[in-house]
């Protein structure tokens, strides 16, 4: 197993996902198989690689003017719990 | 007139002298639905009172300005991780089941100018991650031309709908292959522009570094009507390019005299079904008495392309799908903290898959593995482009499969690893960002349908389009699923 069962309940934390005991043990063997996949990038060599990536790509601007967008109604429709124009959430400070 | 026989190019001729109205072909489209889609389940949501009503005001349009555009009343369907204003996109996802997207995608906004009637919404892998459409939260889609096998994915939906004849295109996106290996496993043509060529904006993010949209259709001819509809830059997603766009259509041909065609060798390695290499070794002959000149070529990264993608994908995909937290859209869970409600409405709402993606690129963006993995795969993928650009100094084009073997069964039991090395021909293009198509290629035996890829360089569309068709042409394949 490359990734322990503390690792499994790290990551869950890090991403903001629950899982029960048995799928934690299904995800171990799962994760650890993928890694084990990926870990062949470990052999190539990398000093001859460059990081020349993306050199090609230009970061597109366009001017700071206001344009007609889409209804906020229909944006405020899609949220779960809300009061008029407000999102409601769970309070964070005690 | 057989429905299930149309193109866009015999249909829209067919509109323009009157002899079938944008409401007739909205209803035999819909009667082809309601007769095959209990079986095949192409389609999440069937837009039938839009359709019929979109199909009434195109034959008014007609009527009134005497005008029409290629895809003027040609019915097709979207991938439902694309928004449609006032229709829900759920992604095939349980955390969007009730989502109705408050926008137009960029590309549906432009299809509206030349008013092709959509019909609905179509399956897929959730969020588009997978390569079978098995890991849709709403059921598999079954392949046409055998029920007890899968579509491919994660455009299957898309690309059954086409090949089923229940619609004559379908708009769908490609990240790792997702339009190209459905297309083949159903045998229809499938292509995926250069990354940058199709706005993304109104496509739901997966990898925002590969993802592209692209289109489904019966013909090469085809593909180039409906992918001019929908190519150009968009001020709304800064990653589309302003290149100048070609008259696809000009570009089809029937002579390939003088293209030089290379024939990577990594991509005939041992694995590939012995009738997959027969079809594409086929079509390698068929483009030589076409007139172009063939030659081998090696790409010596491209091995670690799926490793590479598997990285990066999860990185990007960890990172985009952190919105998914009950608060502002999607499926909420009740919890007694603001935490609680996170934890409850991802873990709730979120598939398989799509949760292993999150924890791999949680992982491997996490303090202490970031150099080792993620910043590992940057550089592969860096040697992936440089291959493609060496090859594409001698060669116009590359000829390769699109998957290792035909479509397989859906009880057919694959661990995660195994489903991602179905992606192990399509998605090297996309870490290079390059355009490639998959053109049907002939029958297996036991009648499956296997595509041929054609790969171009950066922005070279055309080039695919005259390749694909002269090849279309020379071998005459006319694939009809029994259904």
């Amino acid at each position: 197993m490359s990734i322990s069962l503390d690792e499994v309940n790290r990551i869950a934390k890090l991403a903001r996902l629950s899982f029960e005991e048995e799928e934690k043990q299904k995800l171990q063997t799962e994760l650890s198989a993928i890694l084990d996949y990926v870990d062949q990038l470990k052999a190539i060599q990398s000093k001859v690689l460059g990081e020349e990536y993306d050199k090609d790509a230009l970061n597109l601007m366009r001017d700071d003017v206001a344009i007609e967008s889409a209804d906020p109604k229909l944006f405020l429709d899609q949220v779960p719990s809300r009061h008029d124009d407000y999102i409601k959430v769970k309070s964070i400070l005690e | 007139m057989n429905f299930t026989d149309l193109t866009i190019k015999s249909a829209s001729e067919l509109i323009a002298k009157k002899e079938v109205s944008a409401k007739e072909l909205a209803e035999m489209s819909l009667e082809r639905i309601k007769e095959v889609d209990d079986k095949v389940h192409a389609f999440l949501y069937v837009a039938e009172k839009e359709a019929m009503e979109q199909a009434d005001e195109v034959d008014r349009m007609i009527i009134a300005d005497n005008e029409n555009f290629a895809l003027t009343g040609i019915p097709y369907s979207v991938k439902d991780c694309i928004l449609v204003k006032g229709m829900k996109a759920t992604a095939a996802s349980k955390i969007l089941e009730n989502y109705v997207a408050p926008y137009d995608a960029t590309v549906i906004e432009k299809l509206k100018k030349v008013s092709p009637v959509m019909m609905g919404k179509t399956n897929l892998d959730e969020f588009a991650m997978g390569a079978s459409t098995l890991y849709s939260a709403y059921g598999p889609t079954k392949n046409p031309y055998d029920l007890s096998r899968v579509p491919g994915g994660s455009s299957g939906g898309s690309a059954a709908s086409v090949a089923s004849g229940e619609v004559i295109f379908s708009i769908g996106s490609d990240t790792f292959g997702s339009i190209r290996q459905p297309a083949s496993f159903c045998g229809v043509v499938g292509m995926k522009p250069t990354y940058g060529r199709v706005s993304r904006f109104g496509l739901i993010a997966m990898c925002s570094s590969m993802d592209q949209i692209g289109v489904f259709t019966r013909t090469v001819e085809d593909a180039a009507l409906a992918l001019q509809m929908i190519v150009g830059q968009d001020v709304k997603d800064s990653t589309s390019l302003p290149k100048l766009v070609p008259d696809y259509s000009a570009a089809l041909s029937e002579d390939l005299k003088g293209m030089k065609i290379g024939i990577p060798k990594e991509f005939f390695v041992e694995g590939i079904d012995p009738e997959v290499r027969a079809i594409v070794e086929n079509a390698i002959k068929q483009v030589e008495a076409l007139g172009a000149e063939v030659s081998e070529v090696s790409l010596p990264n491209v091995p670690y392309s799926v490793p590479a993608y598997y990285i990066i994908a999860p990185v990007e995909i960890s990172a985009n799908l952190s919105r998914y937290d009950g608060i502002r859209y999607g499926l909420s869970v009740p919890g007694k903290t603001l935490e609680e409600v996170y934890y409850n409405s991802r873990s709730q709402g979120l598939g398989a898959e799509v949760k292993r993606r999150i924890m791999i690129g949680t992982y491997a963006s996490s303090a202490g593995y970031y150099d080792a993995y993620y910043k590992k795969a940057k550089q592969i993928e860096s040697l992936v482009q440089q291959d493609f650009k060496s090859a594409f100094d001698k060669f116009d084009l590359l000829l390769t499969p699109v998957s290792p073997k035909p479509a397989f069964k859906i009880d057919e039991k694959k661990d995660p690893v195994s489903m991602y090395l179905e992606d192990v021909f399509t998605g090297p293009i996309n870490l290079a960002g390059v355009p490639a198509m998959s053109v049907p290629g002939g029958l297996t035996k036991s009648g499956l349908p296997v595509g041929v890829q054609l790969i171009a360089n950066h922005f070279a569309e055309e080039k695919l389009f005259q390749a694909g068709h002269a090849l279309e042409k020379s071998l005459n394949l006319k694939l009809k699923p029994n259904l």
